[in-house]
């Protein structure tokens, strides 16, 4: 016993130690690294932004997607080396430099040219690359589990719901062990009374009286009651479901793809507009087309019965008849540009956790007041924008401009 | 204020009692609702009990199917293509061609499909204008009466065996020597000239154009003056004296888009450009230019021939005065303008074309006005070869034949003779889009693409080029009709590739700004149009001039006119015209179309026999009753055709007239001509000394006969009154205009305790400050200098209780150039969707239009308005004012106040809004209305089969605006300003992050108006084209229509202002 706990807080100690050192060991090289990379947060999440703008369409620190894994670039190569070969790939590998034929070789296709990054984008981007390499990989479970299914709305409650139900159960037995009680009490009394014998005929004849349940039912008072109920709980669903017509909050339908939003959006970061391309320019985010999954799927799992349906949608001219989420009724103008490029919004401020979900749900109501509600709290965003000048110009009062503010509630705005 | 009265037909302005009764009533009295709903239907009179059990039922379904929400499909294109975002539309450029009208357009795509069609303003010649068949022709692309295949003897068939077929047919008629025929209207298209020429030569044919409005007799009078067979290019712009004779040249004579934006130059006046040009106008039937004319003297069509030569008299001396009135004032006013005058005349007699010539080159108008260096090719039809190819036909001299995208069988005055004589023509193939009139004589119908399917390119004019690219791939199994030639000819190039190397060999070289042809084939691609600077070197069109010019013998030419236009004629002369709505009928099955009504008599959906006022009570015929208006058996040529009549003011004393494009009622021209019915008038017409006339030839035979009889006829004249009240057209004369730039004003005072106030200062909302103590406020508090200044800073709005502090969405309307065309008519049922109701349901009084062009008569204001003499007089003749309604957009809105769910609401931009989801139908905004511009959904006209027009099958609404809600049964609806466009305009300026300009919005009907009589913009905006107008006439000629009710309007309109001397005004 002894023995034992000397041996197991001895490896503790081992454990702290060498992360500890490990840690101190990785701080220092940081700090004033032989590569030059900075490990500044402000360079890393830089880098970050970068790299899930322009690299996750390929690269994956940790994995091998259409580009090889990116953990430790950085040793393999130096960091002028690398730059040079972000910016002009083809023309390294055409210069004749041999590691570069050889990754050409490997892969069997050219990365585009990122000459628009500047050097020190780059060393960001790196910067980045390094923090990620140190950090490891993420643990394996959270990758590609299909099982996860979908949820409904509505659960956040369940807690509530249930310590009410069991507190109204526990004063229903309750009530009934008293009731049994009271049973009890008058079938013990009326016997004494009774055995007792010197009562008078009145007194003999409400001791024998019998409950009749019919009475009971028949009176006024009971079926008032009951009417009542019955009218208040059949009002409130009425209205309730009223209400709800048209609402497909929570509707997650089955597509004919199984495509994972968890997976590319979440694991793999992949930025939404990498795919909805048109998210900034249109009243549409479209729904990618085919000729998008095939830039990457026409080498990534290309043996997946999934990815698969795309290959043979391609070979035989057919679209793919994706089940639509988001269905706005058509007396509502709705436009993706103004909201996502003008305003700035993020998708997941009406999408809601893309990036967890393994079949896309609805996330927002999507009804009238759901619109209305964020065009009250929202405030314009004015930010470099000319066009608003006019506008804020006139604004008065200490508030922020919000959407109301610039008739963001007429009825034509939306209604057209 | 002008003393004139204003009167929208004949039964208003003699007060009748019908008139009378209906007038003061938004809607008629019985609601037809009830007997239509037993005609389709065998229910009986439904009881509330009734309509209580379906309520349930209704209810009952509808939370039903609420449970379940159906599953919509979203598909995504398999490869995108890459210019093409879907919600995003695409603009390319092309151009609109029907045998006759020309004209460079630009064409709106989304998601791969063409949905609206505007002006090209690339182009020098029409500037951007376009006309109404233009604007609807986009409707023709989705009809499904087009020909679906190839068709072989009245078989559907493929292109394999028909080609097959075709190829050995001419092949044997080639090798026998026998005569083959090309037939067609008019070909702009240099690179079609070409194919056809190769064709031609390959087969031995013989090519043959024809116009249906002909202008062959200017083109021959051309010819015997000045050695050049063509069209010359005339310039309305320069013009100081118009002076025309019968010519259309607003609508449909010639090349009327381009005129009248050369013309409306001439018309504009404002506070820098004081003068105008002075137009003279001698017709028979009352046209939009004659409406718009400053002198309008209407004579019978056997009669006008004098006039002309009358004019030329007193000009060149031989006369000192001619009896008719206005030709001597016109002759003091040319002889002013030497060589700033122009002289048309729209009469296919080249007799008097050749006197018209005279006129001109005696005004010295050669090379001023006119320019004969520079031929228009949109008419090049020469009427004899025609008859000559007719007489061929029926005389069995004929083998085969090829119809290029023409009718002559229907549009053709010896369209009989011609149909008669195809039944012994071997080899008969017709490239009509569908089995007209013709194709259904021919043994093979080869059917041409829609031009917003095809390739092609045009000149208009001389070295005015323009493109036409597809929009969309064919919709069904149809072939350019280029490319079937070239398929005959034995080429096997395709039509692209023919254009592209046409333009590399001959226009190339005309330009120096690129050397790389790619570059300057992408730029024409992108302009739509490519103009060459010096045209003298273009030699690619066989030009017929030649320098022998033909003896003429001007006493023969004066015998002759006086022999046809006997001065003592008394006899009723039948004149056929186009209309400028329908034209010559080749978009008949264009229900868009069908349902515009005819800007003069407001007649839509079929034709009728306009009749002038005396001759109608020559005949006895009743009085009209509504829209039941008398018919009139007409008999010519022992065939006789019972047509309604309308009495028709202007129109000269001893004339009918009857539209052309009517009359087609083929099982396949489709279910929207037959609807529209009318008769063929092109059956009236003949060939008068080899020409093609559209006045009846006296040689037949034609009678009138009233039958008794009343017929409805789909009118929307007397709809929306103006209910007596006279301040909504505001006119003046131009020495009154210059003399007081306000002249004409209307300006209203309202009595208060405090004197006579403006309609603005008094308030109804105003409650804190009763509206009289705030005058001048709005100055004190601007520091700004007036033009700085928010729009309703800047005319002191006080009643306003609305800010607008980015936007002010307004439109400026300028009485002076609108004309009445009602290309902003159809633009707008194009842009927003609005459905057609057919013709009971317009004679039902609910026509869904959000702006009409309301056309007012009006008598000279020295008419006594109590003289039934002098307002007979004035039926005779009247001046005519038209003037486009829209919604107002209101600042103190009367709709907005009554309606009892807020379903009509006012923006913080100036818009009126109208919000169909939540509005109930209680029609109290439309009762409300001083304007009367809203409009009630009777029906659902979508998915209703009711309405077989094209809201009720997969193409036709391939038609509709994705921006804009299909609005359904029971709701009210309005012009909306085009909000989808401003919202669009403003979500552009917002993403480059810059402010609003004018480019950025336009409505649809500003966009369309070939005279630029709409403006629209941001009245806010100082930059925008709109404030600088309203600048300049806010205290001149704008003025708001019933300013004394203080409904404050975003709508401004501008006084009308004729040039006419002093003492006649």
């Amino acid at each position: 016993m002894k023995i034992s706990t000397y041996v197991k807080s001895f490896r503790i100690l081992l454990l702290v130690f060498i992360l500890s050192s490990y840690h101190s060991f990785a701080q220092d090289e940081n700090t004033s690294g032989s590569d030059g990379l900075s490990v500044e947060a402000a360079v890393v999440s830089k880098g970050e932004q970068l790299f899930s703008g322009n690299c996750t369409q390929c690269h994956a620190v940790h994995e091998q997607v259409v580009g090889p894994k990116l953990a430790g670039v950085y040793e393999r190569q130096s960091v002028e080396w690398l730059i040079s070969f972000i910016k002009y790939p083809q023309k390294v590998i055409e210069s004749g430099d041999e590691y570069a034929v050889a990754l050409y070789e490997k892969y069997k296709q050219y990365m585009p040219n990122h000459d628009f990054l500047s050097d020190e984008e780059i060393k960001s981007i790196l910067s980045y690359v390094k923090a990620k390499t140190i950090e490891g990989p993420p643990p394996a479970e959270n990758v590609a589990s299909n099982d996860s299914g979908t949820t409904g709305g509505g659960q956040q409650s369940g807690f509530n719901t249930n310590l009410l139900l069991t507190i109204i159960g526990l004063l229903i037995a309750l009530l009934i062990i008293v009731m049994i009680a009271m049973i009890l009490m008058i079938s013990v009394l009326s016997k004494f009374i009774r055995k007792q014998g010197d009562l008078s005929e009145e007194d003999q004849e409400y001791l024998n009286q019998k409950f009749k349940f019919s009475t009971l039912l028949r009176s006024q008072t009971f079926v008032t009651v009951v009417a009542l109920v019955f009218i208040t709980f059949a009002a409130k669903a009425t209205v309730d479901g009223l209400f709800s017509i048209g609402v497909q909050q929570g509707y997650a339908p089955d597509q004919p793809i199984k495509f994972s939003h968890k997976l590319h959006a979440g694991f793999y970061e992949i930025d939404c507009k990498y795919c909805h391309t048109s998210v900034e320019k249109s009243k549409n985010a479209n729904i990618p087309s085919a000729n998008i999954c095939m830039n990457c799927h026409n080498t990534i799992k290309t043996t997946s019965p999934e990815i698969q349906k795309i290959y043979t949608a391609l070979e035989n001219d057919e679209p793919i008849q994706w089940v639509r989420v988001h269905n706005l009724p058509d007396l509502s103008y709705f436009n993706h540009s103004q909201h996502v490029k003008v305003a700035g919004l993020e998708c997941e401020t009406c999408h809601g956790e893309i990036t967890e979900m393994e079949v896309v749900q609805q996330h927002s109501l999507l009804t009238m007041g759901w619109c209305i509600d964020c065009h009250r709290k929202t405030e314009v965003n004015v930010k470099n924008n000319e066009y608003y000048s006019r506008l804020l110009e006139a604004h008065q009062g200490n508030d922020p401009m919000v959407v109301e503010d610039i008739g963001g509630l007429e009825c034509s705005k939306c209604h057209y | 204020m002008s003393k004139k009265i204003y009167w929208k037909g004949l039964e208003q302005l003699n007060e009748e009692a019908d008139f009378l009764k209906y007038s003061e009533k938004e809607f008629p009295e019985k609601l037809p609702t009830q007997k239509e709903l037993k005609e389709t239907s065998n229910s009986t009179d439904s009881t509330r009990r009734d309509f209580l059990k379906l309520m349930g039922f209704s209810v009952a379904a509808v939370s039903m199917a609420a449970c379940e929400a159906p599953v919509r499909k979203a598909i995504p294109y398999l490869n995108k293509p890459e210019n093409i975002d879907p919600g995003i539309p695409n603009y390319y450029a092309s151009t609109y061609f029907d045998g006759s009208d020309c004209i460079p357009v630009v064409v709106k795509t989304r998601e791969g499909r063409p949905i609206f069609i505007e002006g090209n303003g690339f182009s020098s010649i029409t500037k951007g204008g376009t006309n109404p068949r233009v604007n609807a022709s986009v409707m023709m692309l989705y009809d499904n009466a087009r020909a679906k295949s190839p068709y072989k003897k009245g078989k559907e068939s493929s292109w394999e065996e028909v080609d097959k077929d075709i190829i050995n047919g001419l092949n044997s008629i080639s090798a026998n020597g026998e005569a083959l025929y090309v037939v067609s209207n008019s070909i702009c298209s240099p690179s079609t000239d070409k194919v056809l020429k190769e064709f031609s030569e390959k087969y031995g044919a013989e090519l043959v154009m024809y116009d249906q409005e002909s202008a062959s007799a200017l083109t021959e009078a051309n010819n015997i003056l000045f050695g050049k067979a063509w069209v010359p290019s005339f310039d309305f712009s320069k013009a100081e004296t118009i002076v025309s004779f019968g010519a259309d040249f607003l609508a449909n004579w010639i090349n009327g888009v381009e005129f009248t934006a050369q013309y409306q130059q001439t018309r504009k006046v404002g506070k820098d450009k004081k003068d105008m040009s002075r137009h003279y106008q001698f017709e028979s039937i009352l046209s939009i230019t004659g409406a718009s004319a400053d002198y309008r003297t209407p004579i019978d069509s056997s009669k006008i021939g004098l006039a002309i030569l009358d004019l030329y008299e007193v000009l060149s001396g031989a006369k000192s005065k001619s009896s008719f009135e206005n030709i001597n004032k016109a002759a003091k006013d040319l002889r002013n303008t030497r060589g700033k005058s122009l002289v048309v005349c729209g009469i296919n007699d080249l007799d008097l074309q050749l006197i018209v010539a005279k006129i001109n080159s005696l005004l010295s108008n050669y090379d001023n006005t006119i320019d004969n260096s520079t031929p228009l090719y949109t008419k090049q039809g020469d009427d004899k070869r025609m008859v000559d190819f007719i007489n061929k036909a029926s005389s069995k001299q004929l083998s085969g034949v090829l119809f290029y995208n023409c009718n002559p069988v229907y549009d053709h005055p010896l369209g009989d003779k011609l149909a008669e004589g195809l039944k012994n023509v071997k080899l008969a193939i017709s490239t009509a889009d569908r089995m007209d009139e013709t194709a259904s004589l021919c043994g093979y119908l080869c059917p041409d693409s829609h031009f917003l399917e095809s390739w092609n390119d045009a000149e208009q004019k001389k070295g005015h080029f323009s493109l036409c690219q597809p929009t969309i791939r064919t919709i069904f199994n149809t072939r350019q009709a280029q490319q079937s030639f070239l398929k005959w000819s034995g080429n096997s190039t395709d039509y692209s590739d023919y254009i592209k190397s046409f333009w590399e060999e001959n226009l190339f070289e005309t330009q120096n700004s690129t050397l790389d042809f790619t570059k300057f084939w992408q730029k024409g691609l992108h302009d739509g149009v490519y103009e060459v600077k010096n045209r003298s070197t273009l030699a690619h069109r066989d030009e017929k001039a030649s320098d022998t010019i033909a003896p003429y013998d001007e006493g023969q030419v004066f015998s002759n006119i006086k022999k046809k236009y006997p001065s003592n004629s008394q006899e009723i002369n039948l004149v056929v015209y186009s209309s400028n709505v329908i034209g010559t009928g080749n978009q008949a099955n264009n229900p868009i179309l069908q349902e515009t009504p005819d800007p003069i008599s407001k007649v839509c959906w079929g034709n009728y026999l306009s009749i002038s006022p005396s001759l109608a009570k020559r005949y006895n015929l009743p009085k009209q009753v509504e829209n039941k208006v008398p018919t009139i058996e007409l008999s010519v040529n022992n065939k006789k055709y019972t047509v309604p009549a309308i009495v028709q003011p202007g129109q000269a004393e001893n004339t009918v007239g009857i539209a052309l494009g009517y009359g087609r009622e083929g099982k396949n021209i489709g279910k929207v001509a037959s609807q529209a019915a009318g008769v063929n008038a092109f059956m009236f017409t003949s060939i008068v000394d080899g020409f093609s006339a559209l006045a009846h030839d006296r040689n037949k035979q034609f009678s009138l006969k009233p039958t008794g009889n009343l017929e409805t006829v789909a009118q929307t004249q007397t709809h929306q009154t103006i209910m007596g009240r006279e301040t909504i057209i505001q006119e003046t004369t131009l020495p009154e205009y210059k003399a007081n730039p306000r002249a004409g004003r209307y300006m209203p005072k309202i009595a208060t305790g405090k004197g006579k106030v403006d309609p603005n200062d008094i308030s109804l909302w105003d409650v804190s400050s009763d509206g009289y103590s705030e005058k001048g406020n709005h100055k004190e508090k601007a520091k700004k200098s007036s033009t700085q200044l928010l729009w309703h800073e800047r005319v002191g709005i006080k009643a306003d209780k609305h800010e607008y502090n980015n936007h002010h969405w307004g439109l400026v309307i300028d009485l002076n150039s609108c004309n009445g065309c009602s290309a902003c008519v159809v633009a707008c049922t194009i842009e927003n969707n609005v459905p057609v109701v057919g013709k009971q349901e317009v004679i039902n009084r609910r026509e869904m239009h959000w702006i009409r062009i309301d056309r007012y008569y009006s008598n000279p204001s020295d008419a006594n308005k109590n003289n039934y003499e002098d307002l007979a007089k004035t039926a005779e003749n009247p001046e005519v004012v038209f003037q486009p309604m829209m919604c107002q957009h209101c600042n103190n809105a009367p709709c907005e106040t009554v309606c009892p769910v807020a379903a009509t609401t006012h923006s913080s931009e100036g818009l009126n809004q109208m919000t169909y989801n939540r509005c109930i139908g209680t029609k109290y905004c439309a009762n409300n209305c001083p304007y009367k511009v809203r409009r009630f959904n009777w029906f659902k006209y979508h998915n209703n089969d009711e309405f077989d027009y094209h809201l009720n099958n997969d193409l036709g609404k391939m038609v509709l605006n994705p921006d804009v809600t299909v609005r359904s049964r029971g709701v009210m609806e309005k012009c909306s300003l085009c909000v989808q466009r401003i919202q669009s305009g403003k979500l552009k300026a917002k993403l480059e992050k810059r402010e609003v300009k004018d480019t950025d919005v336009s409505t649809a009907c500003a966009s369309a108006c070939p005279s630029k009589a709409i403006v629209f913009g941001d009245l806010n905006d100082t930059n925008s084209e709109i404030r600088q107008v309203m600048e300049n006439e806010l205290d001149e000629r704008a003025y708001n229509v019933l300013e004394e009710i203080n409904v404050n309007p975003n709508v401004w309109y501008m006084t009308k202002v004729r040039n006419k001397d002093k003492a006649e005004a």
